[in-house]
C-alpha cells in the first residue's frame, strides 16, 4: 500500500503503480524508494511526523524483504543513529530517519559521526515541520548540518528526492562523511509521479580496523577534526557541480536565491505572474560560493527564500547588515511558518488577488481523541482522583494523550520533549510539589522515560508515573512499540520500583470507581509508584483487522 | 490544461480515497500531479484538506495559491467554507450536506446553507442518502467524486476506471456500489 494512513484509502493501489513507469509517491516514499534503489542494507528510525512514512514504505516493500533490508523500529533516534553508524562501519549502506526534534535526541551520535566519518554510505533523512503542523517547534535541521560541517542535500521535488538518494550515498562514501537529506512536511506529504531507475546492489560486509578514526580519544579526535576542516573546500567544490544547484536565467535588478522547496514557490509565482527575475536554486550545501557570488554581483537586491529558519539569510546579511539582502528578517517574507506561492508573489511585488474571506461561522475544528479511546477514561479517572487536591499539576509527554490538554479534559499541564514528563515531575517533587503525577505513553516511556525513572528511584522521589499503555505508537499511525504489556512491568521492576507499587488498571467506564481508588492510593504514596493504564488503541486494533482481512493471516 | 482542486473534510472521513481515484486517472492520462495531504495530529478528527493539482505541463508548487482553485470538493458542509479564500472567481464548489459535529459552536444548518449558497451555484449533495441507495453509506465519498467530476478536467469514464482499479481488490460488489455511487453523484451535477 502506498497510503500510509491506509485505513482511509482503498486497497489495490499497488496494482496500478506496477503498470506505470511513473509511480505516484509521497516525498517520504521517494526517499525510501531512492534509498532502496541505492542499495541500503538497513533503515533505522523512530516514528515522527513527517518522517514516519519513509520507514513504513521500506517495511512494506517486497524488494526490501527479498533483499533482507532490516527495517523494524528503533527505541529512539539515538539508538537508531548509532545502529546505522554501526552498519556503515561494517561497510554497508544504511539510512536513518527521524523528525527534526528527533535529531536533538540523536545529536550526540550525529555530531561525532562527522568526526569519525563513515565507511559504507550513511544518509540521515530528517524531516522538518515548518508551521509546526505536528511538532513543538520548527527548528531547521540545516543548522545541524552546518554545525557538523557535513554535506546537506535539500531537494525540491519528489523526483529530485528520489534522484538525490543515490547521489547522497555516493557522496557519503566518496567523502566518508554522513550526509543529511533534509525534507519538510510539504514535500514529505505530497504525492507526485516519480520515475524509477535501475537499482544498485548492496555493499558486501567489509569492516575495517580504523581505530585512528573511530576511537575518539583526544589525539585521534583532533586529527579527525582537522581532516573534516580540510575537506571543506572539496565539499564546496562538489556543490558547484551538483545537479541540485543551478541558476535560472532571468533579468532585472531583483534576484532570488531559493533553497529547497522555496524554489517551487518562487517558480510558481514566476510562471503565474509572468516574472522574469534571476533565480539561483540551491539544493546542496555547503553553498556553491561561485554561483552565489554571480547572483549577488548581477543583482541590486536578492530575496532569500528559505523554508525554515533564515539560516543563510543571516549569513548573507552579516552582523552589520547588507542592504541588498531581503527575506524573512526584514519582513519581505514572514519570519515564521511555511512559505506559499502567494507569500513569494507578494515579496516580489505582485499584489495579492482579492479573495473571499472565511465566513465567521467557520469555527476551528481541533483534533480530538478518538471516540471510545481508552485515554478518555484514563483522563476522567485522573481528573477525579487528582481533583481532590485544589492546586494540582500533571506533567505529560508526546503522543495521542497530549490531546488530553484540550477541553473537555484539560487534564495535563505540560508537554515539552520525549520523556520530560517523568523527569519534570521528579524535579517538581524535589521542589516539594505533592502529588507529583505524570502521564506517558508506552512507546515514549521506552524512548526516553526509563532513564528518568531510574533517577527517581535512586532518589526515592515521591512520584506517580501513569503509563498509558495502548501497545502502539498511536499518534503517528500505529507503529510497533518497543516496550508494552508485561515487558513494561519487568522494566519498572528492574529499575527498582517496588512490586506492590506497580499497579495496572483498565481504563473503561465501568472501572471508573476502582481506577480512581487505585490512582488515589498511589498519589498518596511517598515514593515512586507506577500505574499502568492498559487498553489497546482502537485504531491499532482496526488496522490489524484490516491487515488480517487483506492477507488472510 | 491545469486544474487546482481542494478536497476538504474531517480527519477519518476518507478524502484520500477521492484523491487516489483522481490521481490514478491523471497518472494514466500522462498528466503531471501534485497532491499534498495532511498526516499527523489533525487526522484525529481535525479539519483536513488535500491540495490536488493536475496539469499537462510542469507543476512547481505542491500548494494551491489563493483564489485559484477550480473546485472545492468537500465531504462536510462547514469544511467546504473553510477554504473559500482559495476558490477562483469562476471556480466551483460541491459539498456533502451531512454535518460532522465534534466541536462546540457548530452553526445552525439553515445559516450554513445560506452561506454556502452565497458562493455562486454550489452543488449541494445529500451524499449519505444517495450512497445508501447505491448500496452503502460508506460510498458517499464516491458520490461526491461524481458530483465534482465535471470540474476535474478528467473524463468520467477515466475516473470510473480509477474506481475499478482502486477498489478492485475488494471484490466486484464493492466496485459496483462505488461506481453506482459515482454515477448518481455525476447525474446531480449534470442536471
Ligand atoms: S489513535 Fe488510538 S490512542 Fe490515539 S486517540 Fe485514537 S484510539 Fe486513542
Amino acid at each position: 500500500m502506498i497510503f500510509t494512513h491506509s485505513n482511509r484509502a482503498p486497497e489495490g493501489a499497488n496494482q496500478y503503480r506496477a503498470r506505470m513507469n511513473r509511480q505516484l509517491l509521497l516525498g517520504a516514499e521517494a526517499v525510501a524508494q531512492g534509498a532502496l534503489d541505492a542499495g541500503i542494507s538497513g533503515v533505522y528510525a523512530y516514528p515522527g511526523t513527517p518522517s514516519t512514512e519513509i520507514t513504513e514504505y521500506i517495511q512494506r516493500s517486497k524488494a526490501a524483504r527479498e533483499g533482507g533490508v532490516r527495517s523494524s523500529w528503533s527505541t529512539n533516534e539515538k539508538t537508531a543513529y548509532e545502529a546505522a553508524l554501526g552498519m556503515s562501519y561494517a561497510g554497508k549502506r544504511s539510512l536513518v530517519c527521524m523528525k527534526h526534534v528527533g535529531l536533538n535526541v540523536a545529536a550526540d551520535a550525529f555530531m561525532n559521526s562527522a568526526i569519525t566519518g563513515v565507511n559504507g554510505g550513511l544518509v540521515l533523512a530528517v524531516a522538518d515541520d515548518p508551521s509546526m503542523h505536528s511538532s513543538q517547534n520548527e527548528q531547521d535541521s540545516r543548522v545541524y548540518g552546518r554545525f557538523a560541517m557535513g554535506p546537506v542535500l535539500e531537494p525540491a521535488s519528489q523526483q529530485e528526492l528520489y534522484d538525490s538518494m543515490l547521489h547522497a550515498f555516493e557522496l557519503s562514501e566518496a567523502m566518508r562523511l554522513p550526509v543529511i537529506v533534509r525534507i519538510t512536511t510539504r514535500l514529505s506529504h505530497s504525492r507526485a509521479g516519480v520515475e524509477q531507475r535501475t537499482a544498485v546492489g548492496q555493499n558486501p560486509l567489509h569492516a575495517e580496523y580504523a581505530p585512528e578514526r573511530f576511537v575518539l580519544m583526544p589525539h585521534n579526535a583532533r586529527s579527525q577534526y582537522r581532516h573534516l576542516l580540510d575537506l571543506q573546500p572539496t565539499l564546496e567544490e562538489l556543490s558547484e557541480s551538483s545537479f541540485l544547484n543551478r541558476p535560472v536565467e532571468g533579468k532585472g535588478p531583483v534576484g532570488v536565491i531559493a533553497f529547497g522547496i522555496g524554489y517551487n514557490y518562487t517558480m510558481e509565482a514566476r510562471v503565474a505572474h509572468g516574472l522574469d527575475c534571476r533565480v539561483l536554486k540551491i539544493g546542496q550545501y555547503p553553498l556553491p560560493r561561485k554561483m552565489v557570488n554571480e547572483l549577488f554581483d548581477a543583482c541590486a537586491e536578492v530575496l532569500v527564500v528559505e523554508e525554515g529558519y533564515p539560516v543563510y539569510e543571516e549569513l548573507f546579511r552579516g552582523y552589520f547588515g547588507s542592504p541588498k539582502v531581503r527575506g524573512r528578517m526584514d519582513g519581505a517574507l514572514p519570519r515564521t511558518g511555511e512559505l506559499t506561492t502567494d507569500l513569494l508573489a507578494s515579496a516580489l511585488g505582485v499584489p495579492l488577488p482579492e479573495t473571499a474571506a472565511v465566513p465567521s461561522m467557520v469555527v476551528n475544528r481541533p483534533p480530538e481523541l478518538c471516540k471510545g479511546c481508552g485515554h478518555r477514561d484514563m483522563f476522567d479517572a485522573i481528573n477525579i482522583a487528582i481533583g481532590k487536591h485544589a492546586d494540582h499539576h500533571v506533567f505529560s509527554d508526546i503522543g495521542c494523550y497530549t490531546l488530553g490538554a484540550l477541553p473537555p479534559y484539560r487534564a495535563i499541564h505540560t508537554c515539552v520533549d520525549m520523556g520530560a514528563s517523568i523527569t519534570m515531575a521528579k524535579g517538581a517533587a524535589d521542589a516539594g510539589l505533592r502529588p507529583a503525577v505524570c502521564v506517558i505513553g508506552d512507546s515514549t516511556f521506552a524512548h526516553s522515560g526509563m532513564t528518568g525513572l531510574l533517577d527517581a528511584v535512586n532518589d526515592r522521589s515521591p512520584l506517580t508515573v501513569v503509563i498509558a499503555d495502548n501497545d502502539t505508537t498511536a499518534m503517528t499511525g500505529g507503529q510497533h512499540s518497543s516496550a508494552s504489556g508485561s515487558k513494561l512491568v519487568r522494566i519498572c521492576l528492574g529499575l527498582g520500583v517496588e512490586e506492590h507499587h506497580i499497579r495496572t488498571i483498565v481504563p473503561l467506564r465501568k472501572n471508573l470507581e476502582e481506577n480512581i481508588a487505585v490512582l488515589g492510593e498511589e498519589f498518596a504514596y511517598e515514593g515512586v509508584s507506577i500505574v499502568i493504564a492498559k487498553r489497546d488503541c482502537l485504531e491499532k486494533a482496526a488496522k490489524e483487522k484490516r491487515r488480517t482481512a487483506a492477507t488472510g493471516k | 490544461m491545469q486544474k487546482n482542486i481542494i478536497l476538504a473534510g474531517v480527519g477519518g472521513q476518507g478524502i484520500l480515497s477521492i484523491a487516489a481515484v483522481i490521481d490514478w486517472a491523471a497518472l494514466n492520462e500522462g498528466l503531471e500531479i501534485r497532491q499534498a495531504e495532511v498526516h499527523g495530529m489533525s487526522q484525529r478528527g481535525g479539519a483536513v484538506q488535500s491540495h490536488l493539482r493536475i496539469a499537462d505541463h510542469e507543476i512547481f508548487a505542491d500548494l494551491i495559491a489563493l483564489g485559484t482553485a477550480d473546485l472545492i470538493l468537500s465531504v462536510e458542509p462547514l469544511e467546504a467554507l473553510r477554504y473559500l479564500p482559495y476558490l477562483a472567481p469562476d471556480g466551483h464548489m460541491a459539498t456533502a450536506l451531512e454535518p460532522f459535529i465534534n466541536m462546540p459552536g457548530y452553526p445552525p444548518m439553515d445559516e450554513l446553507l445560506a452561506e454556502l449558497r452565497k458562493s455562486g451555484r454550489p452543488v449541494l449533495v445529500h451524499a449519505a442518502e444517495i450512497a445508501r441507495e447505491a448500496g452503502s453509506t460508506r460510498a458517499s465519498n464516491m458520490v461526491m467524486l461524481g458530483a465534482g467530476a465535471p470540474f476535474t478536467g478528467i473524463a468520467p469514464e477515466k475516473l470510473e476506471a480509477g474506481i475499478e482499479a482502486l477498489f478492485g481488490a475488494k471484490g466486484r460488489e464493492i466496485v459496483d456500489i462505488n461506481i453506482r455511487a459515482f454515477r448518481k453523484g455525476l447525474e446531480l451535477s449534470n442536471t
